[in-house]
C-alpha cells in the first residue's frame, strides 16, 4: 500500500547465518550437478563455510547487544558464544564423518549440507528473541537431524532411530507450541522483552501452564529426564558420527534455547520454572548415572552420559543467576570437548569394515594403542570430574553457583551422582588398562586425529589457562542480565 | 447478527460431530471423508470470523491436498484398523484413568477463568485493517516486512524437507531403461536397421 513507509531490516547482525544459508545453496547446486563424486568437495566446502561463519561470529562487536528483524533476532555475548560452540561442534561432526561414511559406503554429499542447514537452525535458536524465532530455529535444526539419524538408510537400526526421533520430536514440538500459544495468549505477545513486561506483576495460572509445556518441549530437545526415552535408542541406532553430532552441537543449541526462554522471557517469574528445572536436573543426573552402569554398548553409555551431563549443566540454569549462566556456558564448552574426544576414539575402533562398539572391545587398548588409550582415559577422568582436568572445573562452576543461589541440596545431589557416575567412567579405564588386550585396531584417520587432538588439548590444559573461556562465559552471562 | 450466530452454531455443530465421527467410524475411508467435512466447516467458521484468507487456504491446502493424500495413503496401504484397535480393551483402564486425571486438571484450570463479557456480546472479530484492507493484503504487508526473517527460515525448512525426502528415498537402480535423446538422435540407418536374408522355412536367430 504505502511502500515508502516500509523500512527494510538491518541484515548485518545475521551475517553468520547469511553466509551459511547462501553458501549451502551453492553447495547444493554443486552437489546436484556433480553427483555423488562431489562428496569430498562438498564436505570441504561445508567446513570452509562453518569456519567463515565462525569468523563472522567472532568478529561481531563484542559486548554490545543488537536486535534486528523487528526485535525477533538478538545478537549479544551469549548468542555469540553459543553460536561459536555449535559451529565448532558441527565442523567436528563433518570431520568425524568422512572416513566412517566412506568405509560404510554411505558417503553422500547431502550429509554435510544437512549438517550446515541444521547449524543455521541452531544459530537461530541461540539468537531467538521471540517465540516464533525460537520455534522456527528448532524445527530447522530438528528436521535436518531426523534425516541424518536415518542416514544409513539400508540399516534397520538407523532407520528405526530416525523414525523414533521424528515421531517423538514432532510430539515434543507440539508440546512446545502448545505452551508457546498459552504464553502468547496470556501475555499478549510473542516477543521476549514484551513477555517480561507483561509478567512484571507475577503470572496467572495460564502462563504457568504455558511455561510447563514449554519446559517439557525444551527438556525433550535437551534429552533431559523425564523426556529422555528416545536418547539411548537414537544414539545407538544412528551412524556413530551422527551420534557424535547429536551429542555435541544440538545440545549447545538446546541449552542456549533453554537459557533464552527461561532467563530471557521469564526472569520475573523465576520461582515458577525454577522448581521444574531443579526436578529435571536431579532426575537427569540420577538416571544418567544409575542407568549407565549396566550398559555394554559404548554409544548407549555415551547417551546416558549425555543425559547426566545435561542434568549437571541445568544446575546452573536452576540457579537462575548470572553466575549460574556462566557455569552453564563453561560446562557446555567443556562437555563439547570431552564428548567429541570420546567419540573420536569410539570411531577409531575398527578393523576393515567392522565397527566395534562395546565396552569389552576396549580391553587392553593401553597395550595396542597406548596414546589413544591415554587420551580416552583422560576424557573419562574428566567426565568423572577428577581434578585438574577440565571436567572438574565445569562441575565446580555450576555447583558453586548453585550453592550461592541457596540450592545446596541440588549441589549435594550433584556431587553424589557424579561419584556414582565415576564408577562407569573409571570402569572403561580399568578395561583399557588391566584387561587382556584384544587384536589391534586400524590407525586413526586424519579427521579423527584433528578432533581428538584439539579436544584433548582443551581437556588436559584447561587448568593452565582457564581465563579465556571463563572470561568469555562471564561476558556471555552478563549480556543476559 | 442472528443469522451469523445461527451459521456459527450450524458450522460448529457439524465440525464437532464430524470430528467425533473421524475417530468413531470403522471404515478408514469414511474417517477421511468426515475429516474433509470437518475441514470445510472449520473454513466456514473462519469466514464468519472475517478471516477469508485462512478459510480459502484451509480448503485449498487441507481439503484439496492433505486430505486427498490421506485418502490415497489409506486406500493404498491396506491398513487393518480392526487389528490396530485390538489392544484398545487392554489399555482402556490405564488410558481412561490418565484421561480422567487430565480432564479434571483441565476443568480445574478452565473453571478458574472468567470469560470477558466483551467477547461474548461484542461483534464478530474484525481482521486488522478493517474494511479497506483484505486479509491477503494485510498478510502480505507483514509477511515480507516484519516477518521477513521467519519467511526465509520457513523456506530453509522446506528445503530441508525436500533434501530429506530425496536422501531417504532416491535410489539409483541399475538396469532402468531411460530415454536418452542424444543417443536416439545419434542413431543412423546403418546402426539401427539390419537387413538379413531369411532362408525359407528356417527363420533367423535374433
Amino acid at each position: 500500500m504505502n511502500a515508502a513507509q516500509i523500512v527494510l531490516p538491518a541484515i548485518g547482525p545475521a551475517l553468520p547465518e547469511l553466509i551459511l544459508s547462501v553458501g549451502v545453496l551453492v553447495l547444493i547446486l554443486y552437489g546436484a550437478f556433480k553427483g555423488e563424486r562431489s562428496t569430498e568437495g562438498v564436505s570441504v566446502g561445508a567446513l570452509i563455510l562453518l569456519i567463515l561463519a565462525l569468523f563472522a561470529v567472532v568478529s561481531q562487536p563484542f559486548g554490545t547487544k543488537v536486535t534486528t528483524f523487528n526485535g525477533s533476532f538478538i545478537v549479544d555475548g551469549f548468542a555469540r558464544v553459543m553460536k561459536a560452540l555449535t559451529l565448532i561442534g558441527s565442523a567436528a561432526a563433518i570431520l568425524l564423518a568422512k572416513e566412517h561414511f566412506e568405509r560404510e559406503r554411505i558417503a553422500r554429499f547431502e550429509y554435510p549440507i544437512l549438517i550446515v542447514l541444521s547449524t543455521i537452525g541452531m544459530m537461530v535458536m541461540a539468537s531467538a528473541n521471540d517465540l516464533i524465532g525460537l520455534y522456527m530455529g528448532l524445527e530447522l535444526q530438528s528436521l535436518a537431524a531426523y534425516v541424518i539419524a536415518s542416514f544409513h538408510r539400508d540399516d534397520l537400526r538407523s532407520t528405526e532411530a530416525g523414525l523414533k526421533y521424528f515421531v517423538l520430536g514432532a510430539l515434543s514440538s507440539g508440546m512446545l507450541l502448545y505452551g508457546a500459544s498459552l504464553v502468547y495468549g496470556f501475555t499478549g505477545s510473542v516477543s521476549f522483552p514484551h513477555i517480561v513486561t507483561a509478567l512484571r506483576e507475577g503470572s496467572g495460572l495460564g502462563v504457568v501452564l504455558g511455561i510447563v509445556f514449554v519446559a517439557a518441549g525444551v527438556s525433550f530437545k535437551l534429552a533431559a529426564v523425564p523426556f529422555h526415552m528416545w536418547t539411548p535408542d537414537v544414539y545407538e541406532g544412528a551412524p556413530t558420527p551422527v551420534t557424535a553430532f547429536f551429542a555435541s552441537a544440538p545440545k549447545m543449541a538446546a541449552m542456549a534455547m533453554a537459557v533464552r526462554v527461561f532467563v530471557g522471557a521469564f526472569p520475573t517469574v523465576t520461582p515458577e520454572w525454577q522448581q521444574i528445572i531443579v526436578f529435571v536436573s536431579i532426575a537427569s543426573m540420577a538416571l544418567g548415572s544409575f542407568a549407565a552402569i549396566g550398559q555394554r554398548s559404548l554409544k548407549r553409555l555415551m547417551a546416558y552420559s549425555s543425559i547426566a551431563n545435561v542434568g549437571y549443566a541445568l544446575i546452573g540454569l536452576a540457579a537462575g543467576t548470572q553466575e549460574g549462566i556462566r557455569g552453564v556456558v563453561i560446562y557446555m564448552a567443556i562437555y563439547l570437548a570431552m564428548t567429541l574426544g570420546a567419540f573420536a576414539v569410539i570411531l577409531s575402533l575398527r578393523r576393515g569394515r567392522q565397527m566395534y562398539e562395546t565396552i569389552d572391545d576396549l580391553s587392553g587398548l593401553s597395550r595396542t594403542h597406548p596414546f589413544v588409550a591415554f587420551l580416552l582415559a583422560m576424557m573419562m577422568f574428566s567426565l568423572a570430574g577428577i581434578p585438574p582436568l577440565a571436567g572438574f572445573f565445569a562441575k565446580f562452576y555450576v555447583f558453586a553457583a548453585a550453592i550461592k543461589a541457596n540450592l545446596v541440596t541440588l549441589a549435594v545431589i550433584g556431587v553424589v551422582t557424579s561419584v556414582i557416575g565415576a564408577y562407569y567412567y573409571l570402569r572403561l579405564v580399568k578395561v583399557m588398562y588391566f584387561d587382556e588386550p584384544a587384536e589391534a585396531y586400524e590407525p586413526m584417520g586424519p579427521g579423527l586425529r584433528i578432533v581428538l587432538g584439539l579436544s584433548s588439548v582443551v581437556v588436559l590444559l584447561f587448568w593452565l589457562v582457564p581465563a579465556p573461556l571463563v572470561g568469555l562465559a562471564g561476558t556471555a552471562a552478563r549480556s543476559l542480565f | 447478527m442472528t443469522a451469523a450466530a445461527a451459521f456459527f452454531y450450524l458450522f460448529a455443530a457439524i465440525t464437532v460431530a464430524s470430528g467425533f465421527m473421524v475417530i468413531a467410524s470403522r471404515n478408514p475411508v469414511t474417517s477421511v471423508l468426515f475429516l474433509i467435512l470437518a475441514f470445510v466447516n472449520a473454513a466456514g467458521l473462519f469466514v464468519l470470523m472475517g478471516a477469508e484468507f485462512l478459510a480459502m487456504i484451509l480448503v485449498v491446502v487441507y481439503v484439496g491436498a492433505v486430505a486427498v493424500l490421506f485418502l490415497f495413503v489409506v486406500m493404498m496401504l491396506d491398513v487393518d484398523f480392526a487389528e490396530l484397535r485390538q489392544g484398545f480393551q487392554d489399555y482402556l483402564p490405564v488410558g481412561g484413568l490418565i484421561g480422567a486425571v487430565f480432564l479434571i486438571e483441565l476443568l480445574l484450570v478452565v473453571g478458574s477463568w472468567a470469560i470477558d463479557p466483551g467477547l461474548v456480546h461484542g461483534p464478530l472479530a474484525v481482521a486488522p485493517g478493517g474494511e479497506t484492507v483484505t486479509n491477503t493484503q494485510a498478510l502480505g504487508l507483514v509477511l515480507y516486512t516484519n516477518y521477513f526473517f521467519f519467511f526465509q527460515i520457513a523456506g530453509l525448512i522446506l528445503l530441508v524437507a525436500m533434501i530429506g525426502a530425496i536422501v531417504l528415498t532416491l535410489r539409483d537402480r541399475p538396469g532402468v531403461k531411460r530415454q536418452d535423446i542424444a543417443i536416439q538422435n545419434a542413431r543412423t540407418q546403418a546402426s539401427a536397421v539390419e537387413v538379413r536374408q531369411v532362408p525359407t522355412g528356417q527363420g533367423v536367430e535374433v
